[in-house]
């Protein structure tokens, strides 16, 4: 039993919090704002090994484990929850063509991606239609001249016009129901066919790009079929269990942000005559953001930590992600209400925080599935 | 970053889930109703080298670790919660603080019998009008002679009805504040030292606490743990790691609750199908394993700190204040899940239930670890 990173996972994290402070914090508010992506900024990730943390040094990654990106994911969330979705679906898709796609695809794709040349890597699961539940999914892949395809819509897609990279989920069984027929492919950016529609306004991780992708006829060869055609609704589920615990990073990360913000301001704010940290109903709210901080962080660790091991981690990661995303909602909020008025403006940086942290308990499964994934988990195995 | 457990670690836990299991579970109601304390199982626990679980062999002990130590203390207060603070008290609150205070006589005489598990120690430092502010302590110890002579009360003293000796707090010099703090040990049947009769508690009923008065008792200086004023700093470098103890029991009370309510789940049928069916049964269970799982974390994290030796006060009031909290969440709803069975004292999930009740209070309250954490966090 460890509980604390070693040298090499320590060296990612300083590498990753050096980055944040110096070059992701300033830019952060006014990326915002104006829902701008970061491009630049999201390409230097690439140059510092942090787009593919987990991918062997063959194919251009850090090949610094799990633990390392679960750090490294915590660090960027810190100064920009944006740029660490960006991040970590980039990660994720990175980790997948690695370990599921052909050798020609994992050499054509992953250096690219590892190095920042393909931006981003997005991953296309998710239609109108259907999210988690991935079997109700409607585009389908079906054989033209020796190659696949693709037809249908997606939605939400994190870095979707942006990707060099887009794995997309597709029908191959045209009479298939369900989670069975489904196969995923590996897709080119700016691929003829793929056309990225509507950008979504949102809430909050604004310099994170959301876009729906039309799939009009694009057309892949067989080497970009990940794992055997039939095999894409596994491939997901495996993808997601890591992504999962990339969110969960993303969350101790947001609330570590909050908390530092709520202690700098709370000692800096009088009020009758003492700081307001001195007050006991604000010290019991840090003393609990402090708490939850590092139960959400040991959650996340302890799924990467497995997974680097090779042992079983879907329970473990969708705890990680359910109890951090959570756990970020009331940390967010606490530090709001211990900021006042100034919580509720532009002007400091919790506010954001507090609308970035929204979105953690419904990407990458709501809370709601990481719940039945756990649930079905423990009642075959309650210890 | 590694989450296995060594091979031996998995042997302590392993060994203590069969005890509690076997020895600790299906006795577990009758102590409760009677408020019996186990004294056989007890025995069982020195057997097994659970009463000296980290002192080493040469004082008697096993020599574990503390991770060792709290994988036990969730095992057994899994099967007893009350049998897992007699274990915790002793361990904790008396071993500890002579292991680490005490010189080579005073280990020799009042730690190697404690280990072997010959004799119950006790910690008595709360009284009538003074817990976690110890400053306000009105026990005294007055110089006489080559004597202290001791006078005041202590209250709430887990293991204080079968206790051999007791580790007692008193004021040397009440100028000094809780710098002015002495720590003695005392043998129960002294002169001077009488038990009231124990109390009769809501939860952990196989324990036995009481109330200690001291009129007139003279010990020899060679009872005095540490130097003179030293004290506080014993009881506070003590509670550190009997917070790791309390925030392991919390979390063996949890996951009692939690497995008898899971497998109650997959029995009971409603609406045509076991209720683990229903998804409002279901996530009640995921929150649970969820919320049992940080706090064991956070308990491991503590214990593997305090193995390192690095300071690990705020890491410990974190552990206690998580799990005790958690567990009574987990054990309400637990109960929820039994429905109207839950409530009834056939039933151990109403145990679960006031068993978990005290740990957010004893070892310092949830409100004592909160100002702990805060204070650290403001310093840092």
């Amino acid at each position: 039993m460890e509980l604390e990173p070693n040298d090499v996972q320590r060296a990612v994290e300083e590498t990753a919090r050096a980055y944040a402070r110096e070059r992701l914090a300033p830019a952060a508010a006014e990326n915002d704002r104006r829902a701008r992506f970061p491009t630049d900024l999201v390409r230097g990730l690439g140059e510092m090994g942090l787009l593919a943390v987990n991918v062997p040094a063959s194919l251009g990654g850090s090949e610094a484990g799990a633990v390392a990106y679960a750090l490294a994911v915590m660090q960027i969330a810190q100064a920009d929850c944006s740029v660490a979705v960006t991040m970590a679906v980039t990660n994720m898709v990175a980790e997948a063509i690695t370990r599921f796609g052909t050798d020609r695809a994992r050499n054509h794709f992953v250096p690219r991606i590892a190095s920042g040349e393909a931006i981003a890597g997005a991953f296309g699961l998710s239609e109108p239609q259907s999210g988690s539940d991935a079997g109700a999914l409607r585009t389908r892949a079906t054989r033209r001249d020796g190659r696949w395809v693709l037809e249908g819509e997606k939605q939400w897609i994190t870095s979707g016009d942006v990707a060099g990279a887009v794995v997309v989920w597709a029908r191959t069984d045209p009479g298939s129901t369900g989670a069975k027929g489904v196969s995923a492919f590996v897709v080119e950016g700016g691929a003829k066919g793929l056309s990225v529609g509507r950008h979504e306004e949102k809430m909050g991780v604004r310099a994170s790009s959301t876009v729906s992708l039309a799939l009009d006829g694009v057309e892949v060869e067989d080497w970009a079929v990940l794992g055997t055609p039939g095999d894409g609704f596994r491939i997901a589920l495996a993808a997601l269990d890591g992504g999962r615990i990339g969110i969960a990073s993303q969350a101790a990360g947001t609330i570590r942000a909050a908390l530092d913000a709520s202690l700098r301001y709370a000692k800096d704010r009088k009020a009758f005559g003492v700081s307001i940290a001195e007050h006991q109903a604000v010290a019991f709210m840090l003393a609990d953001m402090a708490v939850e901080a590092d139960t959400a962080r040991l959650l996340a660790l302890r799924a990467a930590a497995l997974k680097e091991a090779g042992l079983p981690f879907s329970r473990e990661a969708a705890m990680a992600k359910l109890w951090g995303s959570e756990a970020a909602q009331r940390a967010v909020n606490r530090a709001v209400q211990i900021h006042g008025g100034y919580g509720y403006t532009a002007e400091f940086p919790v506010e954001r925080l507090f609308r970035d942290a929204r979105v953690q308990t419904i990407y990458e499964g709501t809370s709601e599935v990481q719940r039945m994934v756990i649930a079905r988990d423990l009642l075959r195995d309650p210890i | 970053m590694d989450v296995r457990l060594t091979d031996e670690q998995q042997q302590v836990r392993d060994l203590c889930r069969e005890f509690a299991a076997k020895e600790l579970q299906p006795n577990a109601r009758r102590w409760d109703e009677k408020h019996e304390f186990p004294r056989e199982a007890v025995r069982k626990l020195a057997e097994m080298g659970l009463m000296g679980v980290a002192v080493p062999a040469e004082w008697g002990g096993a020599g574990m670790d503390s991770l060792s130590y709290a994988l036990a203390m969730e095992e057994i207060s899994r099967g007893c919660a009350g049998t897992g603070v007699i274990m915790s008290a002793h361990n904790s609150l008396y071993c500890d603080p002579l292991l680490r205070f005490g010189s080579d006589d005073q280990k020799r005489e009042w730690l190697a019998p404690f280990a072997r598990g010959e004799k119950l120690g006790c910690f008595a430092l709360t009284e009538p009008m003074s817990g976690s502010d110890a400053a306000e302590m009105r026990t005294v110890a007055a110089r006489k002679g080559p004597d202290y002579v001791l006078d005041g009360s202590k209250n709430y003293i887990t293991n204080g009805p079968q206790a051999d000796a007791m580790l007692i707090f008193a004021m040397t010099d009440r100028a000094k504040g809780h710098r002015g703090i002495s720590a003695f040990i005392v043998p129960t049947d002294w002169k001077g030292l009488v038990r009231g009769k124990p109390d009769d508690k809501v939860g952990i009923r196989a324990s036995g606490s009481c109330t200690v008065f001291l009129e007139q008792c003279a010990v020899p200086e060679r009872f005095r743990l540490g130097q003179e004023g030293e004290g506080f700093k014993i009881a506070m470098a003590t509670l550190d790691g009997g917070r790791i103890g309390i925030g392991a029991q919390a979390v063996g009370i949890a996951r009692a609750a939690f497995e008898e309510a899971t497998a109650y789940a997959k029995e009971r049928h409603a609406f045509g199908q076991p209720i683990s069916q229903f998804q409002a049964i279901q996530f009640m269970l995921a929150d649970m394993a969820t919320e049992i799982d940080a706090a064991r974390l956070l308990v491991w994290r503590a214990a593997t700190m305090k193995d390192r030796h690095v300071r690990h006060t705020a890491e410990s009031a974190m552990a206690k204040l998580f799990a005790s909290e958690m567990s009574e969440r987990v054990t309400s709803k637990a109960l929820q899940i039994h429905g109207g069975l839950g409530y009834m004292r056939e039933c151990d999930a109403e145990r679960h239930w006031r068993d978990s009740r005290i740990t957010e209070i004893y070892e310092g309250t949830s409100e004592i670890q909160r100002v702990v954490i805060s204070s650290t966090l403001l310093k840092g």
